[in-house]
C-alpha cells in the first residue's frame, strides 16, 4: 500500500505523521529544559536571608567630637561629625568590596587591599575605586539615636543638624 | 629449591582467584601484555602500546602524570580532612585550628594538600607550557588541548574555592574581592555575585556554597574531564612524538620524491 501523504496546501500540512511526533516531543523536551533551568534558577536564590539589618543605631550624636571620623568595623560605615553637621559614609571600597580605614595623619580615606585614597566626604582621590564612597541615608530617633540605612544611598552634602 | 621471586608472582597470578578478577590472562607474549591493559576498566583510557621512547623523562617531563598525582594526593587527603571539618561560621576556623594542633597527623594532612594543591597548579602550567611549546596542542589533539584549558579552568577554581574554607582573615578578604570582581560582568555581574555566595555578602551561604563546589561538584567535574583528556590521548595516536606524526612523515616523504 502507498504511503498516504497529506498536502493539501495548509503551513504545517507537508509533515507526516511520525515528523509530527518527533517535533512534538523535541519541542516538550525544549520547554522541560527551559523550566528546568527557571527552577535552578530559583532554586539557588535564597529567597530569605539571615544577613545583619542594613539599619543601624549608631548611639547619642554626643558621643561624636567635632571634626570626628569614627569607623564602626562591624557595620562597614563611617559617622563623622563635621562644622556642617552629622552624616554617614560606606566604608565599603567602591573597588573590590574591601574594609578602608579613615588615616588621622592624612586626613583621608585609605583602602588597604589596592590603595584607593578617598576625601573625608567620600570624593575618591586616586586609585583604582571606580567611584566615591557613597552616602547612606542618616536620621535621629524618638529616642535622640543617630540612626543610619546602610542599604540607602543619599546624595551627597546632606547633613544631619542635631 | 628455592624459586625465584619472579616465580612467586607467577604462581599468584595463575591462582583461580586472581584468573576471575583479571580476565586477560598471563604471559609474556604481546597479545598478553596488549590484553592486561585492554581489558583493564581503568588502564584501558590508556594506549596498548607506546613507544620506549616516550616513556623516558625527556619525552614529557612526566608533567601531566605528576599534575595526577598531585590531584589523587589531593583527594585523599581532603576526605580525610573533611571527617573534622564542618562547614559551618562558628565551627570552621576552630575545626582548622584543631586540624592544626589537635588532631594526630592534622597538621600533616592539611600541609600536605596545602602544598600539593600549590605544587598542582604549577604543574599544570608547566604541562600546558610543554605542550604548547612543542606544539602537540595542533590537529588532530585540538580538542584535547580544550579539554585542558578547562580542566586549567577547573584547578583554578578548585584553588579558589578552597581559599575560603579555613575561615580566616585572609580568607574572607579574599573571597570578599574575588567575588566582586565577578559582579563585574557585564549585565548579570551582580547576579552571578548573589548566587556565587548565595546573598549580598560573604557569610554562611557563601561557605556552605563554596564547600559543596570545593569537595562535590569541582572534583567530579575534573574526574570526569581527566577521563576524557586520558581517553583522547590514545585516540588522537598516542603522545605526541614530532618525528613520527603524520604531518611530518608527509612532509619528509614529499621531500625524498623531490
Amino acid at each position: 500500500m502507498a504511503e498516504e501523504k497529506h498536502t493539501n496546501g495548509e503551513p504545517g500540512a507537508d509533515l507526516n505523521r511520525r515528523e509530527f511526533f518527533v517535533r512534538l516531543g523535541l519541542g516538550s523536551l525544549g520547554i522541560a529544559a527551559a523550566g528546568t533551568v527557571a527552577f535552578g534558577y530559583q532554586f539557588l536564590s535564597p529567597n530569605v536571608l539571615y544577613e545583619p539589618s542594613p539599619i543601624i543605631n549608631a548611639g547619642k550624636p554626643e558621643s561624636y567630637a567635632l571634626d570626628s571620623v569614627t569607623l564602626d568595623v562591624n557595620s562597614g560605615i563611617y559617622i563623622i561629625h563635621s562644622k556642617e553637621g552629622f552624616f554617614s559614609l560606606s566604608a565599603v571600597c567602591t573597588h573590590l568590596g574591601c574594609l578602608t580605614a579613615w588615616k588621622p595623619d592624612s586626613g583621608i580615606i585609605a583602602c588597604p587591599c589596592h590603595g584607593s585614597k578617598f576625601k573625608r566626604d567620600g570624593e575618591k582621590i586616586e586609585g583604582p575605586a571606580p567611584r566615591p564612597l557613597p552616602w547612606k541615608r542618616v536620621w535621629l530617633s524618638e529616642d535622640g539615636d543617630l540612626m543610619v540605612d546602610r542599604s540607602v544611598d543619599i546624595r551627597p552634602m546632606e547633613f544631619v543638624r542635631v | 629449591m628455592a624459586k625465584p621471586i619472579a616465580q612467586y608472582f607467577e604462581d599468584v597470578r595463575e591462582t583461580r582467584v586472581w584468573r576471575s578478577i583479571f580476565r586477560s590472562g598471563t604471559g609474556a607474549s604481546t597479545l598478553h601484555r596488549a590484553l592486561a591493559i585492554q581489558q583493564n576498566v581503568f588502564l584501558h583510557l590508556l594506549s596498548t602500546k607506546v613507544r620506549r621512547r616516550m616513556l623516558s623523562f625527556s619525552a614529557t617531563w612526566y608533567l601531566g602524570t605528576l599534575t595526577f598525582g598531585t590531584f589523587l594526593i589531593l583527594v585523599v587527603t581532603g576526605v580525610l580532612l573533611m571527617l573534622y571539618y564542618h562547614p559551618s561560621v562558628p565551627q570552621a576556623y576552630a575545626d582548622t585550628k584543631d586540624l592544626q594542633f589537635v588532631v594526630s597527623s592534622g597538621l600533616f594532612l592539611r600541609n600536605l594538600h596545602r602544598w600539593s594543591a600549590h605544587a598542582m597548579v604549577f604543574l599544570v602550567f608547566a604541562h600546558m607550557f610543554k605542550v604548547f611549546y612543542r606544539g602537540a596542542y595542533r590537529a588532530p589533539r585540538e580538542f584535547n588541548w580544550v579539554i585542558g584549558i578547562i580542566l586549567l579552568l577547573v584547578t583554578l577554581l578548585l584553588s579558589y574555592t578552597g581559599y575560603l574554607l579555613p575561615w580566616d582573615q585572609l580568607a574572607f578578604w579574599a573571597i570578599t574581592v574575588g567575588s566582586n570582581i565577578a559582579s563585574a560582568v557585564p549585565l548579570m555581574g551582580n547576579k552571578i555575585h548573589f548566587l556565587l555566595l548565595g546573598g549580598n555578602a560573604v557569610n554562611a551561604n557563601a561557605l556552605l556554597r563554596f564547600y559543596v563546589l570545593h569537595c562535590m561538584i569541582l572534583p567530579l567535574t575534573a574526574i570526569f574531564l581527566i577521563a576524557i583528556h586520558f581517553w583522547r590521548i590514545r585516540k588522537d595516536g598516542g603522545l605526541y612524538a614530532h618525528h613520527s606524526e603524520p604531518a611530518t612523515l608527509r612532509a619528509q616523504e614529499a621531500k625524498e620524491v623531490r
